[in-house]
């Protein structure tokens, strides 16, 4: 069974106004993406979301929008979940557990702030020492990835201005306006080696997704977004207890993703790597097999990733310009999908097919890739 | 019988850097458990020489303070834990470096360059 995305929406995105809750964030994006399939609140039987606001997203969401699902699933694994969330859905879909599932993710974190948007979860064994996570963690990353293979900052550097150009091509981004990589080098530090605008946004927002099977999709309003393939790759929660600091499991999350859509990096027509720092996307780049370990800081260099680069990534301006609601991942997703539709306005990709979307989450501790295609696409991968 | 926690904070409190042994897979094991990862097996005591090496590191700015170092330190016996380096600035400690620990007065766990 093939799962498709028939609806996508975002709602709540930059600052919102007082008194607005995650709920309400998800239930506009949710009408809008039933608006956008033909489909409504009374075909909704599986119900995914998470936030970090919510202890019981589901069941807080179910109630708002006056349903009672038959399945539910609030897998929370950070930034990435929602790309978990579409190959769950896949599986429950394919056994019959629900037949049309809503994706939702919304966050006040920018209005209430980020420790109140947040669980208090102090390790132990790191507490004592004042790390600021996650952005501490990162740095740490980024630190060896440096020593290891001599990247620069002058090439994390170019992951945040790449963000800004394309960024700068969609209305809708929070961050916009001209930047530079000595900008970014002479923003106020943050944590060794990376700066203010070496970290991505903080900002509010949501988003929703309907799902179905790619049978009953080909009957609805909006040409049908295929998932062609998805893996998941967990290692560990903090920093301390990452293995390799420079490998992340993106490799496993990847290889699962590829080998299911049977396709290779070189058939992917534009990409959403989870920027949440700017060594993020330098690591994925490696990991996912865009090229090899170590040599993501040279291959990022010379605007590679900014529009009209060799490699169409992150073009709604990532976490890094667009909007940085505490978990992305719902967002890149759109982005994949308004891709695939052709409905990216200036910042489209000329016949994008496929779309790999990886999300990330925690300090480099949840991977999970999934690769979405158009209708043709999909046609080659099953029958092909 | 007292915590792995309370165990291990003990161990700082009079100047021992504890970490857990894990005979299966004759590994060193850090933060304490009560079983090993992966094997599942039984865990026993031992005490570090407080050596090792900076794994990595990093200077965390707040506004309004000094920076603090952040560090990953791979101890000699094979176990990895976070702590910070005392005494040195942004542009002094390295990957790499060698570092000792010591003990604050609530016990816990600091490193110093070692100079040796």
């Amino acid at each position: 069974m093939a799962l498709a995305i028939v609806g996508a929406a975002e709602a709540g995105l930059g600052a919102v106004e007082v008194g607005t809750t995650p709920l309400d964030i998800m239930a506009e994006a949710t009408a809008a993406a039933l608006e956008e399939s033909g489909l409504s609140l009374s075909d909704v039987d599986g119900l995914f979301a998470t936030t970090s606001q919510l202890a019981m997203p589901t069941l807080s969401l179910g109630e708002y929008l006056g349903i009672s699902p038959r399945f539910a699933d609030s897998s929370q694994v950070g930034g990435s979940s929602f790309m978990a969330h579409l190959l769950h859905a896949q599986a429950a879909i394919a056994v019959g557990l629900c037949d049309v599932a809503v994706i939702a993710y919304g966050s006040t974190q920018r209005l209430v702030g980020f420790a109140k948007a947040s669980i208090l979860e102090e390790d132990p064994y790191e507490a004592p020492y004042g790390p600021i996570p996650p952005a501490s963690g990162y740095a740490l990353a980024t630190a060896r990835h440096m020593h290891e293979f001599g990247t620069t900052r002058e090439q994390l550097a170019e992951v945040a201005v790449a963000a800004r150009k394309w960024a700068n091509l969609h209305p809708q981004a929070f961050k916009q306006g001209p930047l530079t990589i000595e900008d970014v080098l002479t923003s106020p530090m943050v944590a060794d080696p990376l700066t203010v605008r070496d970290c991505c946004l903080v900002t509010d927002g949501g988003g929703a997704l309907v799902v179905t099977s790619l049978e009953r999709a080909r009957t609805l309003r909006k040409a049908p977004v295929v998932l062609l393939g998805a893996g998941e790759g967990y290692a560990h929660r903090n920093i301390s207890s990452m293995e390799d600091l420079v490998t992340t499991p993106a490799v496993q999350s990847g290889r699962r993703a590829f080998e299911q859509a049977r396709l290779a990096p070189t058939d992917v027509d534009v990409l959403g790597l989870y920027d949440a720092f700017t060594i993020n996307p330098i690591l994925f780049l490696e990991d996912l097999g865009f090229c090899a370990k170590g040599e993501g800081g040279p291959f990022v260099a010379d605007g590679c990733l900014a529009p009209g680069g060799n490699l169409a990534v992150n073009t709604n301006g990532g976490g890094l310009s667009y909007n940085h609601p505490g978990m992305y991942g719902l967002q890149m997703i759109v982005e994949a999908v308004r891709q695939l539709r052709g409905e990216a306005g200036a910042r489209q990709v000329a016949n994008a097919q496929v779309a790999l979307v990886h999300g990330n989450g925690g300090v480099l501790s949840s991977q999970c890739t999934a690769i979405l295609g158009t209708l043709d696409a999909a046609t080659e991968t099953f029958n092909g | 019988m007292p915590s792995v926690a309370q165990e291990y904070r003990d161990g700082c409190r009079t100047g021992q850097l504890l970490y857990q042994w894990d005979e299966v897979s004759q590994k060193a094991v850090f933060y304490p458990r009560v079983i090993a990862p992966a094997t599942g097996g039984a865990l026993t005591w031992r005490i570090s020489t407080g050596v090792g090496t900076v794994y990595s590191t990093t200077f965390v700015h707040r506004r309004g303070e000094d920076p603090r170092n952040l560090s990953l330190i791979d101890l000699d016996e094979g176990f990895r834990m976070m702590s910070r380096v005392e005494g040195v600035g942004p542009n002094d400690l390295a990957i790499g470096d060698r570092v000792r620990v010591h003990f604050a007065d609530d016990g816990t766990p600091l490193f110093t360059k070692d100079t040796v």
